[in-house]
């Protein structure tokens, strides 16, 4: 694949993109911002009637295994699933690739698989503070019993469109829009100094 | 003004688009049937109450959405999906509307 550049680079003048602790990171950093950088960003998409065999497809390509219900998802660190939208699954992959494993498993009689690798920039923010800072961007439910790990929200801060996983406790992987990203990552940062964050 | 998203839940107005009066019934593209056209185009209903609306989840999962929302109070009493109103279009074709 095209080697890519992160829309988060180069930082050399911004402080907020640089490694290092930042804002009120005196009394104890808070939350943890890094770009995770995955290989393989997907769109699956099954026509109606179709979810059950795309669900089962993500299981057999990923070993994912994705629970019911709208917005459910599953992690195992190196890749991730969730649903976005009936019927629609964002699929993750440290590596590239993730587009042709899928090619001969999502038949065109199921559905669809779009690559958004190039297209979407994957923001991590973790740790104790990370449900606070988001809770200031986007107006949905952060707390652990309404948004279980694995599972995934649709959403938008402004109108910057955001998918949001939970892949952990204290832990939320961010898409968004490429052209997007650099300033959504520095509102992000704003949003943390009174926290005190990292950038790793 | 809260909209219960069938697939989301309750997300805040801001995140839907509103896409017109729910009563409408679009002419077949070929009709030429002015009133028909004139009906689609102009007549509203705009009742003091409850009213049928269409709504996109845009800033969420972008779903089509049927919503009934009453215009003097902005309560929302049923949300669901535009999609399986292709069952009404099949149903108006067996009956020979379209
Ligand atoms: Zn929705």
């Amino acid at each position: 694949m095209v080697e890519r550049q992160s829309p988060l680079e180069p930082a050399p003048l911004e402080l907020e993109l640089r490694t290092g602790s930042h804002g009120d990171f005196e009394h104890g950093i808070e939350v943890i911002l890094s770009e995770t950088r995955p290989g393989s960003i997907l769109q699956l998409a099954a026509w109606p009637g179709r979810e059950k065999e795309l669900i089962a497809g993500i299981r057999t390509v990923t070993g994912l295994a994705l629970p019911d219900g709208a917005g459910a998802g599953s992690t195992d660190g190196a890749r991730s699933a969730f649903g976005f939208a009936p019927g629609k699954f964002t699929v993750v992959d440290e590596a590239e690739g993730l587009a042709s494993a899928f090619a001969n498993v999502v038949t065109p009689a199921i559905g669809t698989v779009t690559d958004l690798s190039h297209g979407r920039t994957a923001i991590r923010i973790a740790g104790p503070k990370a449900e606070w800072v988001l809770a200031k961007f986007f107006a949905i439910d952060f707390a652990l019993p309404a948004f279980p790990v694995g599972a995934g929200r649709s959403t938008m801060h402004h109108d910057v469109f955001a998918q949001i996983q939970r892949t952990g406790a204290d832990q939320f992987d961010i898409y968004v829009f490429r052209s997007f990203a650099r300033s959504f990552w520095k509102a992000l940062c704003h949003a943390g100094e009174e926290v005190g964050y990292e950038v790793q | 003004m809260l909209i219960t998203c069938p697939y989301c839940g309750p997300r805040d107005v801001i995140e839907f688009t509103y896409q017109g009066d729910g009563n409408r019934e679009r002419p077949q593209p070929a009709s030429q049937d002015l009133d028909a056209w004139n009906a689609y185009v102009y007549d509203r209903l705009n009742p003091a109450g409850d009213h049928n609306e269409i709504w996109q989840h845009s800033g969420g999962c972008r779903a089509h959405l049927r919503v009934v929302r009453n215009t003097l109070t902005h309560e929302i009493s049923s949300v669901a999906f535009t999609r399986g109103d292709h069952k009404v279009a099949a149903r108006h074709k067996a009956e020979g509307k379209l």
